[in-house]
């Protein structure tokens, strides 16, 4: 009986340790901010002014994993050695940190672009800015819905 | 470090412009979740991806946490003559994996 006992004591412990653990996992990191992604930007482009258009962001509207979600991104460039993209970046809203890739292609490119697998931590926007040989940055931002987010075990209500 | 995977076309016309697909095994540990201790699980993820051509670079890519685990990247490059490329992936220790591919240009 006593030996009964103990052991009922000791699953008890266990399982209001397993809960503490709980607990604590659906703790969240701080999600980045809107602000912090532009200062994400300014620290990788500077006071450069970022032009609508050129650049064409693919990522599905609706993700259901954002552990893993496809994203490609294309440039209209003729990647001539006068006239070619130099470098494209990838930001994001939400996630812990604000910056996802950061790519330099040259005119041995041939075509301006690239594909990648991203994390995505919420429904937020992501923003891809490609930098020009002639000094000037383009944009496209798209807004993505994440039903299960990246990092965390439980769908978010 | 790992298993990597890359896929260039054996052949290809000069001039031509060619598709590279690349895959390493990573776990892309972000360090921002939190393991079953309680504690954070550190980061541990690869950095720096960079692609050459005959001894010249043509692509170099810098990852971050939101790279997705296992990293794949495609891209594209001019077929400009026979040789070899080579692909290097290196963590935020500072390994480095190399894996190279031969390709065949008339």
């Amino acid at each position: 009986m006593d030996r009964d006992r103990s052991r009922r004591q000791i699953l008890q412990a266990a399982a209001l340790a397993a809960g503490g653990a709980l607990l604590r996992l659906s703790i969240r990191p701080a999600a980045a901010t809107p602000e912090m992604m532009k200062d994400a930007v300014r620290a990788v482009i500077g006071e450069a002014p970022v032009k609508k258009g050129k650049v064409k962001l693919d990522l599905p509207p609706l993700v259901e994993n954002g552990n893993s979600v496809p994203c490609t991104v294309s440039v209209e460039s003729p990647m001539t050695a006068a006239d070619h993209v130099k470098a494209i970046h990838i930001f994001n809203e939400k996630n812990p940190q604000p910056n996802v890739i950061g790519v330099k292609l040259g005119p041995r490119a041939g075509r301006a672009g690239f594909s990648t697998r991203i994390r995505l931590a919420d429904s937020q926007t992501v923003t891809a800015i490609a930098e020009l040989s002639d000094g000037s940055f383009w944009s496209d931002d798209i807004d993505v819905i994440v039903t299960l987010a990246a990092c965390v075990e439980e769908p978010k209500p | 470090m790992a298993r990597a995977l890359v896929h260039v076309p054996a052949n290809a016309k000069k001039g031509d412009v060619i598709e590279i697909k690349t895959l390493i095994s990573h776990i892309m540990e972000t360090g921002y979740r939190i393991g079953i201790t309680g504690q954070p699980i550190p980061r541990d993820i690869i950095d720096d991806f960079v692609c050459t051509y005959n001894g010249e670079e043509v692509f170099r890519a810098k990852l971050y946490p939101a790279i997705a685990a296992n990293p794949y990247i495609s891209f594209f490059t001019v077929a400009t003559e026979s040789g070899t490329l080579a692909f290097s992936w290196t963590d935020q220790h500072g390994a480095t994996q190399v894996q190279t591919a031969a390709i065949t240009v008339e």
